[in-house]
């Protein structure tokens, strides 16, 4: 079977309705599973982080970073991907 | 498993305090390129540049996005073209360096390092072709990095060689003195060059490397300093570890990007090199560091302490963090792209004299400095040769990349823009040292060169 690849998308910005499934639609058009999601408010600042399975992402990280740019600026908010390969290279030896 | 607390850290470094990787570089051996036809010359290494770098900067691109890490810079070394063209039958290398720099377009590398002659012991016909073709070549072209190695710890340093410097430093300001003297922006003088070091203006890909590799230079002064915010007032020991700790960090990202850089490329990954390599913007700052610790501005006194102590700690960091750390490795103290050194430089606290005392402990040399634009020649060669020494008696690499800017005196501004900043022309002794350079010859190498 083949590895799973994984990446975690960062959502950071002012609290409104529907961050959460705006995201996920992106998501789930782009063949993105989520295997995790933790999400705090503190002060109307929304914090959220996903892990996501991407092996069969149908897109590059190109074009879906593009797309959660996109949505980001729509709402105002910042959005990231990153495959997890950066944090485990900076956080474990 | 990843926690949220270190994503958030690694997400901070990277948006907050300017963690990049600053170059993935690729270095490329143009020793196969020989040819007696100048023209075929360049026509065989434009097509191996173009052939080799030509997927680059898409995958500097593509890693950035899959990482969300900029990859700042994409660039390209080459054989230093003393030693590449040493067999073309032509008077100037000019039209050389204008193929590189149409290479370096074509590609869309930003600069191209390696117009480079390593006379440390004497010269070739090749090399002083080389040399003489140094500030027309700087004045045609725009991404070509132009270095000269003038002496080794090994072998002594060749004082006819830092004569003639002096001298191409000054007709290479002469020759941009419309456009703010940046010709000398991209001319260094070495003593004790690395074969590998990723950073313009002094990257070449030296004759012992492999036809082609990939050096990846990171950096992140900002993380350093906010991390010193951490342990304000702590004791060295506590100061020294953080350092070392934060180092690992940013090395292990830079590791991992040229890992996958290299083989995506099919290339053998090289070395990494962290340096903390300034730029202007706020909390990119080298000068900061010295303010965290503890200093009002660098160059008081504590300052030549204070970046030992960083420089090392660094070192240390990295090489914990990949097996392969090269290049420079260290504190880069660029005066015009720090704008706590421009500030510091401005106001008096940092001379040229403290500099030269900081650069026996930093990674490189003096670095990105504006003179006034009537400093004699030999003055500037004086301060190449002091450069030259402390990098021949220490083992270390040293440098010089002087900028005198001409028409301009002390007190003065220059503003070359970008990554390589503004700088005030700052005081430079009088005292002449013509007699002392014009004795030529070389200063032999030093007792401890003897290890055989």
């Amino acid at each position: 079977m083949q590895e799973m690849e994984k990446a975690v998308i960062t959502v950071l910005g002012q609290d409104c309705v529907g961050i959460t499934a705006k995201v996920c639609t992106v998501l789930a058009e782009s063949n993105i599973n989520i295997l995790d999601i933790s999400q705090t408010i503190v002060g109307g600042y929304f914090n959220m982080v996903m892990v996501v399975d991407i092996t069969s992402m149908n897109f590059g990280y190109d074009v879906i970073s593009e797309k959660l740019d996109a949505l980001g600026n729509d709402m105002g908010l910042k959005i990231k991907i990153q495959h997890t390969k950066i944090f485990d290279a900076m956080h474990r030896i | 498993m990843i926690n949220r607390n270190e994503i958030l850290e690694t997400n901070r470094m990277i948006d907050d305090m300017n963690l990049d990787v600053r170059t993935i570089t690729m270095g490329i051996s143009l020793l196969d390129c020989a040819d007696a036809d100048v023209d075929k010359f360049n026509e065989k290494i434009y097509n191996k540049i173009t052939t080799y770098a030509k997927d680059l900067v898409k995958v500097g691109d593509e890693l950035a996005k899959k990482y969300g890490v900029p990859v700042v810079n994409k660039r390209i070394s080459i054989t230093p073209i003393a030693i590449a063209a040493a067999g073309c039958k032509t008077d100037s290398y000019v039209s050389i360096a204008q193929t590189l720099d149409r290479a370096a377009k074509e590609v869309g590398v930003n600069f191209i390092g390696g117009f480079s002659a390593l006379v440390h012991k004497g010269y070739t016909q090749s090399d002083r072709k080389l040399i003489a073709s140094i500030p027309e070549a700087m004045a045609v072209t725009d991404r070509v990095c132009s270095s000269v190695n003038i002496g080794t710890s090994r072998n002594g340093i060749n004082m006819d060689a830092v004569k003639e410097m002096g001298e191409v430093i000054l007709k290479t300001a002469e020759m941009t003195k419309d456009a703010e003297c940046i010709g000398c922006a991209k001319l260094v003088v070495f003593c004790n060059a690395v074969e590998d070091n990723p950073f313009m203006a002094g990257a070449f890909h030296g004759v012992g490397e492999a036809d082609c590799a990939i050096n990846v230079g990171v950096s992140g002064p900002g993380v350093v300093k906010k991390a010193l915010e951490e342990v304000r007032g702590a004791d060295f020991e506590t100061l020294c570890e953080m350092v070392k700790r934060t180092a690992f960090k940013i090395t292990r990202v830079g590791q991992m990007i040229a890992r996958e850089a290299s083989e995506i490329l099919n290339v053998p990954f090289g070395i990494i090199d962290l340096s903390l390599a300034p730029t202007p913007a706020v909390g990119d700052s080298i000068a900061e560091i010295f303010q965290e610790m503890g200093l009002a501005e660098p160059g008081a006194p504590g300052t030549t302490a204070a970046l030992a102590l960083l420089n090392d700690n660094v070192k240390k960091g990295g090489v914990m963090a990949s097996s392969y750390v090269g290049g420079l490795s260290g504190a880069f103290i660029p005066v015009s792209e720090d704008h706590g050194m421009i500030e510091a430089a401005e106001k008096g606290a940092l001379t040229l004299e403290k500099l030269e005392a900081m650069t026996c402990v930093c990674s490189v040399g003096l670095d990105m400095i504006a003179i006034p634009g009537d400093t004699p020649a030999s003055t500037i060669s004086g301060i190449i040769a002091d450069e030259a020494a402390i990098g021949m008696v220490n083992n270390k690499t040293t440098a010089v990349r002087l900028i005198p800017v001409i028409g301009r005196k002390e007190g003065g501004h220059v503003e070359f823009g970008g990554l390589l900043g503004h700088a005030p022309i700052m005081h430079v002794n009088r005292y002449s040292c013509e007699d002392f350079i014009a004795r030529g010859g070389r200063i032999p190498a030093p007792i401890h060169s003897f290890k055989n």
